[in-house]
């Protein structure tokens, strides 16, 4: 193609540009509100009886209030969580009895009667089996009634509205405010959150988006602070205060996580992506009353069995890592163990342990597995041998309260729980979020930046607060 | 036999609405699902293919476009939904998917769903999309919501005023769904003809220019679809579109989204 062809045509433009006058975006855009006007006065008509409006006025006066507005969305919030804490209990209890107490047994010894090597039935059944069986008993229950209330709130239009609430903050902080609706996006999956800043349009913003949407907890990260919440912080509290503590820690941690985001961003534009914020119009959607039923089932489609999938793929290989971990040795003592006590010092130091560190890294894949690699793990450092005997294999519980020993066993304090949370949302993304973050930004030196902060974030707090506790506490 | 003669009776779409999911080799047509953020594309998406995208109360949900097929009266559609935009002539990256699809995936038919509460406001984005295609059905969703707030629309008098077909519906109640299908059947297979409402109150000056621009392009490019809207962006100054020009990222883009591939649904 002649490039001449190309820069007449460029030219041609340019110079008719000068006759036409330079109003010409504005003139098109008059027409066409001036058109869709018409139109719309022509077809449209009301009987004027009924008032409109009137009950969702109330309820966004409400909702987005000055003074109302965060104090609701707060309680809501906690709502949520402490039906979550309630309502899984039980039925994480009852998988874990079904899938470890009752169905484990039963492979090893079909294994064993059918002749198997003890290798191949220690590594699928011990580590592969045991790893996805535990992941789906500490996960599904609360995933299955946090996700449909979560979809509940978002179908009812609530989103936007804590975007709204929070904008003033988010432009004070120089990030945009639709930061807040990928914000809530992170809250089910940082990666698509990630995806969501697209809705962003300037890039400084866009960037300050993605970075900071690590400090949302993801579903893979939800699990983990519940679970540790009720088993120490409601264990620390007088019983009838246990749920709601456990989920005021939860919102806690939320909460931390919504300060970073401000902070994090509000550093960034004042230093490495220095502008301003840029204004932008937010439609609040009509509220519409959710459909219960479809939500249910979405919900359970989209976010719980997906996600849930996704954990059950990645704890697989992972359970034959923590398996071949813990049962190849050099001079008697297993590879786990030589890494463990390599961690360990350091790990003292924030509070945590070589076990939660290791298991840390074997779960970069996926956030889901964090807490089934920590009790497998646990166990096998322990060198606690129950039914399912040998390296490696995690031990069996009937119910909740087994996890409590087992982690005092493991000498765990109340501050190794609370060090764990902030871990939980102070550290590098899962492998698919920097993947993400990669396709985004197209930038290796935004990756980088996006993975090593958080990390030095979470050992600075987590430090910071053993060292205070000791002061305290010691 | 009695079920048979209701199934085979043309009033009976059931029979002939044949959801295909995300299997769609081989489609006759294709289709792209335009409008506003949060009127409910999604949801009418999903009523049509049978897939359960995720569908959210809140602007922005799909930034990326899915893809999904139907099969209605033996004919297979392909159809796209893109991400909601409130006009054609900005900047950020999920309207420019929209209107790249629009302008160079040639869809045989555009349906803008818009929220019948707001409609003013859609209407501008409906105008919009008017000016870039011949085929397009309006879906005026959430007439329900209307109708509780007591807004009354005259379908038919849109319909005249639009040229095209305007089907009032409610997605998510599953009503108006069969009329939309009729009608995209009927503009897809050119038995409805569309007479586009195009905006007024263009000076002659500027119809000129827009005119020999437009001659430009067609020579550069024969065969380009929506010369004159091309046209009028150069002379507006998009810089978008002008940056197209420059890097002969205009051949590309017709490429581009012609050759549609599987859905890029942003959910992992």
């Amino acid at each position: 193609m002649p490039v001449t062809e190309k820069e007449n045509l460029l030219k041609t433009v340019r110079s008719l540009r000068w006759d036409i006058g330079d109003d010409l975006h504005d003139t098109l855009m008059t027409d066409i509100y001036t058109d869709a006007n018409r139109i719309s006065e022509k077809v449209i008509s009301t009987s004027g009886k009924k008032q409109r409006f009137s009950w969702e006025g109330t309820l966004d006066r409400i909702l987005t209030g000055r003074l109302t507005g965060i104090p609701v969305m707060l309680l809501l919030l906690s709502i949520v969580f402490w039906l979550t804490i309630q309502g899984a209990n039980y039925p994480s209890s009852l998988l874990s009895t079904l899938l470890i107490d009752d169905i484990h047994p039963i492979l090893k010894s079909i294994l064993s009667t059918i002749g198997t090597p003890s290798w191949i039935s220690g590594l699928f059944v011990d580590g592969v089996y045991l790893a996805a069986a535990w992941v789906v008993s500490v996960m599904l229950p609360p995933m299955a009634i946090f996700f449909p209330l979560f979809t509940l709130l978002e179908d009812f239009g609530y989103l936007p509205r804590i975007a709204f609430n929070m904008d003033n903050l988010f432009r004070r902080a120089g990030a945009h405010g639709k930061q807040a609706l990928t914000m809530s996006m992170g809250y089910g999956c940082n990666a698509a959150g990630i995806v969501a800043t697209r809705i962003i349009d300037s890039p400084r913003e866009r960037l300050i988006a993605i970075i900071t949407n690590n400090f949302s907890l993801c579903n893979g990260r939800w699990p983990t602070q519940i679970l540790i919440a009720s088993l120490f912080i409601g264990a620390a509290a007088p019983p009838a205060l246990a749920g709601v503590l456990s989920a005021a820690a939860v919102v806690a941690v939320a909460l931390l996580g919504i300060f970073f985001t401000f902070l994090v961003s509000w550093l960034l534009s004042r230093t490495l992506l220095k502008g301003q914020a840029s204004t932008f119009s937010l439609e609040l959607p009509p509220y519409r009353p959710p459909r219960i039923l479809q939500t249910l089932y979405t919900s359970m489609i989209d976010r719980t069995i997906i996600v849930l999938w996704r954990a059950v793929v990645f704890a697989m290989p992972a359970g034959a890592v923590i398996w071949l971990l813990a049962n190849i040795t050099i001079s008697n003592i297993s590879l786990a163990e030589y890494i463990i006590s390599f961690f360990d010092p350091f790990a003292i130091l924030i509070g945590l342990n070589g076990v939660i560190l290791l298991a840390y890294v074997i779960a970069i894949p996926a956030n889901e597995i964090v807490i089934p690699t920590i009790l497998m793990l646990t166990v096998l450092n322990l060198n606690i041998s129950g039914v399912g005997s040998g390296a490696g294999v995690m031990f069996e519980f009937s119910d909740a309260n087994a996890y409590t020993t087992l982690f005092s066993q493991a000498n765990w304090s109340l501050l190794t729980a609370i060090n764990l949370m902030l871990f939980s949302l102070l550290h590098n993304p899962c492998s698919t979020t920097i993947y993400t973050i990669y396709k985004e930004t197209g930038s290796a030196k935004w990756t980088w930046f996006s993975t090593l902060m958080p990390i030095f974030l979470g050992f600075m707090i987590t430090f910071l607060v053993t060292q205070i506790w000791n002061i305290f506490f010691i | 036999m009695n079920m048979q003669n209701c199934e085979n009776c043309p009033v009976h779409n059931k029979s002939q609405l044949k959801r295909l999911g995300v299997n769609m080799d081989n489609w006759d047509y294709v289709i792209a699902l335009a409008g506003n953020p949060n009127t409910g594309k999604s949801t009418v998406f999903n009523s049509l293919t049978g897939l359960r995208q995720h569908t959210g109360n809140w602007p922005g949900k799909t930034v990326t476009r899915a893809e999904g097929g139907f099969e209605y009266n033996d004919r297979r559609y392909k159809i796209v939904d893109l991400p909601g935009t409130y006009s054609l002539l900005s900047t950020s990256t999920d309207e420019e998917v929209a209107r790249n699809f629009i302008l160079f995936g040639q869809p045989d038919v555009t349906v803008v769903v818009a929220d019948a509460t707001r409609l003013e406001r859609n209407l501008n984005l409906v105008l919009q999309v008017l000016e870039i295609t011949d085929r397009a059905v309006l879906c005026l969703n959430l007439i329900d919501e209307a109708r509780r707030h007591d807004i009354k629309i005259d379908d038919r008098l849109l319909s005249k005023e639009l040229g095209i077909p305007v089907i009032p519906a409610s997605a998510r109640q599953r009503e108006g769904i069969p009329q939309l299908l009729e009608k995209i059947d009927e503009v897809a297979s050119g038995n409805y003809l569309c007479k586009p409402y195009r905006i007024k109150s263009r000076s002659t000056k500027l119809e000129k220019s827009i005119e020999r621009v437009s001659d430009l392009i067609v020579k550069k490019y024969p065969g380009i679809r929506n010369p004159r809207w091309l046209a009028l962006r150069l002379l507006e100054g998009d810089q978008h579109i002008e940056n197209a020009f420059i890097n002969d990222e205009l051949d590309f883009l017709i490429k581009e989204n012609l050759a549609i591939e599987t859905a890029e649904i942003s959910e992992e």
